[in-house]
């Protein structure tokens, strides 16, 4: 079982319109959508729901007005300004703020204090044209997202084993925080999709210093790489510094929007230059994880 | 005035749309980058770095000589930042929340408030403009504590200096999203009308109108894709506030690292306009708080 | 070793001894506690872990100890996880997660599952 990840750093630099070519030309494999903050591959992929299931995670205090004798002590002691003092001496607590550390909850005199869990989203097995596919949706605002990747990149490799397919492809998520971090855990090759702009290199450089750090293996894709031809050598320089390898220069193409509003892999429309690179880039990816 | 610039998903134009309003800005600004896992705001703005400290959060240092392994603290503890290893009580610094429950709770004082290392903050002026930003420590997972660390050095500079703060947020609508929009008075949703665009504009939409501030909208490249955007504006009396047209010499501007008011006057003029249009937002939302 | 093996705990996909290990330490299903005298295990269940939003290789420690194990098999354990059971002297061995719970315990036994002396996996459950 082999499991690739695609992750940019930075949003926007095509990330999942690539991820969605792979699925296209990728075979016997669980399609795995970690960027769960902002999920997009479906819009490509037209997932349609197998199976349902809610995603609790956390808790969150909750305070009972007709216990509490408004003493205060709960606004205190929350370091994270959670607890609201109303005008008419009630307190509440702003959910959105609230951190779920329970403080307020362990040392209310009154045990007026609730921690109840929540409900945080919902994930999803589904079917796609290319297969079969794992992917969630947080409700907005809520975190926990870590824990979310992890549950799915869980259910991906059930799946992978019951259907006896040996390949999870997952569409990772942007940044370098939580999420990322959880998504890399068991990966063995991350793919950094970068674009030769100043935010691209920065990011992809600090993306591929997370990946060392957790030790896992990474290629990576110019994409839009005819952009500015100067900061597409710089990347390649640095990418040959620190032994990445470069295993696509893709060229900036509106075909990619084209299949975007017509809901398609960029492989799936006709031929164009593009589509042969990605075509390309895929086989030096596969060569990589045996 | 606060005005918070997001996206729902990144490489939407944030950070461009930031920049570009920086650099036509005539009141007094702080300009904030709250992004901070990837900040690039000062791959724009070319700040000259006036200080550079690090951040840093509370957390529990035990002394095992007082503990009387009562475990009361890891009892409290939702983050498993403290333990009971059968006999031992073990901390791991990485996983606190900085919440404080385990310093108030210990019952023998064997609990001191240390230190944890988040990221850095770096200030400086760009232009004319005051400049401020976070960079996250690489292997940190968390980023709210950083970037309330930065909002409250933002509120206390502008306690003692009143000016404008121009916030450039981490893009999507989860926690630190939300941790950059919360206490703005106005937000800026840029979004491109690809499909993806769209959607992630949409989440962003939800995830932050139940705050109640004024919204207004940046479509950027525009022409590219749908028009369903419109129409959910529309709907939704969300007003679209610019439109950034498709345009190769912008992404091109952009890769060598210039603010595109430079491309063209037209590009500068639409900024100019676009800040009118944000300040006519924060005063209508004024006069309809004034009205209620 | 210095002290008699008694009990050996397994990460498991299932209950019994002829059970798949499960590969993740964390975040695994559960955890059979196999009697070495007897071969026989006793199941427990790692339900409140798998949920946690994070540290859930530390509790899976705890409940590790907790049920007197002195040697913990599995597939990646992360390094807070490992620090953990260290400090209660607890044996770790890595790398098991293409046995059965069985054969990882007999091979264990067997001395052809090195005590690891660091995690395998970096951070982050």
């Amino acid at each position: 079982m082999r499991e690739i990840l695609i992750i940019s750093g930075k949003g926007g630099t095509g990330k999942t319109s690539l991820t969605a070519a792979f699925a296209h030309l990728a075979k016997n494999k669980v399609l795995c959508d970690l960027d769960v903050d902002a999920p997009d591959l479906h819009l490509l992929l037209a997932p349609e729901h197998e199976s349902e299931v809610e995603f609790w995670a956390g808790n969150e205090a909750r305070i009972d007005q007709d216990t509490c004798q408004q003493c205060g002590l709960c606004r205190e002691m929350c370091r994270y300004g959670a607890v609201i003092e109303h005008d008419d001496g009630h307190f509440s607590v702003d959910s959105l703020r609230c951190e779920g550390c329970k403080v307020c909850v362990s040392f209310c005199p009154d045990e007026a204090i609730e921690f109840p869990e929540k409900h945080c989203g919902q994930w999803y097995i589904s079917s796609t044209r290319f297969g079969a596919m794992v992917h969630a949706r947080l409700f907005p605002g809520e975190e926990n997202s870590g824990r979310l990747v992890a549950l799915l990149k869980q259910e991906a490799k059930k799946l992978a084993e019951e259907r006896h397919l040996d390949l999870i492809l997952s569409d990772g998520a942007p940044g370098i925080g939580c999420p990322v971090i959880s998504s890399l855990s068991g990966t063995d090759l991350a793919v950094l999709v970068t674009e030769p702009t100043p935010s691209g290199r920065h990011d992809l450089e600090r993306v591929a210093s997370l990946c060392d750090h957790f030790k896992v293996a990474t290629a990576v894709i110019i994409n839009k790489f005819d952009l500015n031809s100067e900061q597409t050598a710089s990347i390649e320089g640095f990418c040959r510094e620190k032994n990445y390898p470069v295993v696509g220069k893709l060229p900036h193409d509106k075909v990619i929007t084209e299949a975007m509003v017509q809901r398609l892999a960029v492989t799936e429309l006709a031929e164009t230059g593009l589509s042969l690179e990605i075509e390309k880039t895929w086989q030096k990816i596969m060569q990589l994880v045996p | 005035m606060i005005v918070t610039v997001a996206s729902g998903k990144g490489g939407t134009g944030k950070t461009t749309v930031t920049a570009s309003l920086a650099t036509i800005w005539q009141s007094k600004l702080l300009t904030v980058d709250l992004d901070v896992e990837e900040p690039n705001l000062h791959l724009f703005l070319h700040p000259e770095i006036e200080t550079t400290s690090t951040a840093e959060m509370e957390i529990p240092v035990l002394d095992l000589s007082k503990c009387s392994l009562c475990g009361k603290c890891a009892e409290l503890c939702q983050f498993k930042a403290i333990t009971m290893m059968g006999k031992f009580l073990m901390t791991f610094p990485d996983m606190c929340h900085g919440c404080g429950g385990c310093l108030a709770i210990c019952p023998d004082g064997a609990l001191s408030p240390g230190r944890r290392e988040l990221g850095e903050i770096i200030r400086g002026r760009a232009g004319k403009a005051d400049f401020i930003m976070g960079r996250i420590r690489i292997g940190e997972a968390m980023t709210p504590p950083l970037m309330n660390i930065i909002k409250d050095e933002v509120a206390a500079t502008i306690r003692e200096n009143p000016m404008d703060v121009l916030i450039d947020a981490p893009p999507g609508v989860s926690c630190p999203a939300v941790t950059s929009v919360i206490d703005s008075d106005v937000i800026v949703l840029v979004t491109d009308s690809t499909p993806f665009g769209f959607h992630d504009f949409v989440l962003a939409w939800e995830a932050f109108s139940p705050f109640g501030k004024p919204m207004g909208v940046v479509i950027n490249r525009a022409g590219l894709g749908a028009s369903e955007i419109y129409r959910f504006c529309a709907d939704k009396s969300l007003p679209v506030l610019a439109e950034i047209p498709y345009d190769r010499a912008i992404a091109e501007a952009y890769s060598k690292g210039q603010v595109i008011t430079t491309v063209s006057e037209n590009l500068r003029e639409l900024f100019v306009t676009l800040k009118q249009q944000i300040e006519n937002l924060a005063a209508g939302a004024g006069q309809e708080a004034d009205h209620a | 070793m210095d002290t008699e093996i008694k009990k050996i705990a397994v990460s498991s996909d299932g209950p019994t001894l002829d059970d798949k290990v499960d590969s993740r330490f964390g975040r695994a299903g559960g955890f059979v506690v196999v009697d070495v005298a007897t071969m026989t295990g006793e199941y427990i269940d790692n339900g409140a872990s798998q949920v946690m939003a994070q540290g859930a290789g530390i509790q899976a420690a705890e409940l590790v100890a907790g049920a007197g194990a002195d040697v913990l098999l599995s597939g990646y354990v992360g390094p807070k996880a490992f620090q953990a059971l260290n400090a209660v002297g607890i044996i770790v061995g890595q790398d098991c997660d293409d046995f059965t719970v069985r054969e990882a315990v007999e091979r264990f036994l067997a001395g052809k599952v090195p005590a690891a002396d660091g995690p395998n996996r970096e951070g982050h459950s």
